[in-house]
């Protein structure tokens, strides 16, 4: 009883900063299926304007498209970063040298270079190769982060030296070790770098605005940030938008919560 | 004493060595693509941005500038680009300390061994990082229209006698921005925090508790303390992100009124993708970006260190 009591200014600041959290979720959900009148209105019940919504949406802006374009970019990313930044990780931590470590120390200084020092040269880089529009250049910057191969430097140290070994005494190849015996080990890091990817991926903004300039490359948010430029802004199928964009990686987020937080503070230990 | 070459012992040598370097160049080739990206993708358009900063010109039609620093002399003379520089310290001053000093007390709270709820809890505040930066633009912007929800309720409640106009007021603006950036990121800061307490001695919390310190003292004196190289983190990568908005000022206010809550890096793409681009002028403005970030990063490891 004296402890609950005791504790009760802590549940009272963790109530008020759930609401706060959670609310503006909420208001998107619900918004999404009312008219934009009522979301003005603030109604915060849910209303039957969804269809609508959905029809106002998909004739105003090529959705699938979008979502499309969107995925794409942000599985390949992803998928490309996994296996350049974990084969990395491992070279530098299996291989271990003094000059491993030197260039590692190089590679993390890349780190503190804001993307917006590199992102006219990169702008002009893809431009001459007649890459804008591309995948690939959508790609190519977020692939090999520094970030990432830290995260997998650091997870390799836990890996078995005895399997290593008894691997190669069995006459495995080095990239077989890898493939073979590594991967399926450190799956867990995987999952969390993996989950940070694609979200960042999925989510990103400011590059794709930039390399994609013919409008039928557009992905989500690039989708979502046009709603808002006509006279007019229908605020209900906005949140549809909104809430279509989100589901992806608030889904992702719920089901991979704990590798998603591995993955951002997991190259620090 | 000279060996004959071939005797077993020296055989086993020279493969072993032979071995050793054949896997020190496997674990070269394993890291090289990562390492050439890196080059490729940031310390080569890094260089050509400092090159390019110091040419004048529009589109592609790019000359050395005359003299070599006059883009950054023109930077000083450039009222919006000034006053850009001022809307992200605002951001900066205010949001990052306040987002920190939250993001500690949450993850204080959550890591009580009899909280009940816990993942709730964390859950809950976690979860504005699985939204995107551009879609909590929209979903802000829509709250705080002048006929929106967050005039609705401050009206009910009679805490504002008419509907405040918060998208085109200078400091409603910008408060808007950093209400945004303060729910998006709290939670995100919390973890690293949760994940820094995970690491400590309990042991530490249990003598503080002996001793008779309170809640507010243990937190002041046992958490924080050792949360220390935390905290430096996640303000190098508070104060890194800050220098860089974009997608905030894009979307929530469209850098308005009147370039009053407009970023850097808003202001850097409007110099170099809208209307006749100006790459050269664009590169200076991200060198200034580059060149704050490195300083501030710079301070703050200065000022993590000394406490030590």
């Amino acid at each position: 009883m004296t402890r609950t009591l005791r504790n009760l200014p802590g549940y009272a600041f963790l109530t008020v900063a759930a609401v706060l959290s959670l609310f503006p979720l909420y208001f998107m959900v619900v918004s999404a299926t009312n008219t934009s009148q009522d979301v003005l209105g603030s109604r915060l019940t849910p209303g039957t304007n969804l269809l609508q919504n959905v029809r106002d949406l998909f004739a105003t802006a090529d959705v699938r498209s979008a979502m499309w374009h969107s995925a794409v970019n942000a599985v390949a990313t992803t998928l490309v970063a996994l296996v350049v930044c974990s084969i990395a990780g491992y070279g530098f931590e299996i291989f271990h040298s003094k000059g491993k470590d030197r260039l590692m120390g190089v590679l993390l200084l890349a780190m503190m270079i804001p993307f917006a020092a590199t992102m006219i040269p990169l702008f002009q880089l893809f431009a001459d190769m007649g890459l804008t529009n591309s995948t690939l250049a959508v790609i190519l910057p977020a692939v090999s982060t520094p970030f990432l191969i830290l995260l997998f430097r650091q997870s390799s140290r836990n890996f078995p030296h005895e399997i290593l070994e008894a691997a190669r005494l069995d006459g495995l190849s080095e990239l077989m070790i890898f493939a073979r015996i590594y991967i399926p080990t450190m799956r867990s890091t995987y999952a969390a770098a993996a989950t940070i990817t694609f979200m960042a991926a999925w989510n990103n903004f400011l590059w794709p605005k930039v390399i994609l300039v013919s409008p039928q490359y557009q992905t989500m948010p690039m989708l979502i940030s046009n709603l808002t430029s006509g006279y007019v802004t229908n605020y209900g199928v906005l949140m549809l938008a909104v809430l279509l964009a989100s589901l992806p990686t608030v889904v992702i987020f719920l089901v991979l919560q704990r590798s998603f937080a591995e993955g951002i503070t997991g190259a620090i230990k | 004493m000279t060996t004959v070459a071939g005797t077993p012992r020296d055989l086993s040598k020279a493969r072993r060595f032979g071995l050793e370097g054949r896997r020190n160049l496997t674990g070269w080739a394993f890291l090289i693509p990562a390492a050439l990206l890196i080059g490729v993708m940031s310390f080569y358009p890094m260089v050509q941005a400092l090159i390019l900063s110091l040419k004048s010109g529009k589109g592609t039609n790019l000359n050395w500038a005359e003299p070599l620093w006059y883009n950054y002399e023109r930077l000083t003379r450039d009222t919006i680009f000034v006053q850009t520089v001022k809307n992200t310290f605002v951001y900066l001053i205010i949001q990052v300390p306040v987002m920190l000093i939250l993001a500690l007390i949450l993850s204080y709270l959550l890591n009580k061994k009899d909280l009940r709820f816990k993942a709730f809890w964390r859950t809950a505040i976690f979860l504005p990082c699985a939204v995107s930066l551009v879609s909590y633009s929209m979903v802000f912007r829509t709250l705080f229209a002048t006929d929106g929800f967050v005039n609705d309720a401050l009206l009910a409640l009679h805490l504002v006698d008419a509907p405040v106009n918060w998208l085109n007021q200078p400091n409603t603006a910008r408060t808007v921005i950093i209400i945004g950036l303060l729910w998006r990121w709290t939670g995100y800061n919390m973890v690293f925090y949760l994940a820094g307490l995970q690491n400590l001695d309990y042991a530490t919390f249990e003598a503080a508790k002996i001793d008779g310190a309170g809640p507010v003292k243990t937190f002041l004196y046992v958490t924080i303390p050792q949360l220390k190289p935390m905290i430096l983190l996640t303000a190098i990568m508070s104060t890194n992100g800050t220098l860089q908005l974009f997608d905030e000022s894009w979307a929530l206010t469209a850098g308005g009124p009147a370039n009053m809550s407009k970023t850097m890096s808003h202001y850097l793409y409007d110099v170099s993708f809208r209307l006749t681009p100006q790459f050269g002028y664009g590169a200076a403005i991200s060198y200034v970006i580059l060149v704050l970030v490195a300083i501030l990063a710079f301070i703050q490891m200065k000022v993590g260190d000394r406490r030590d």
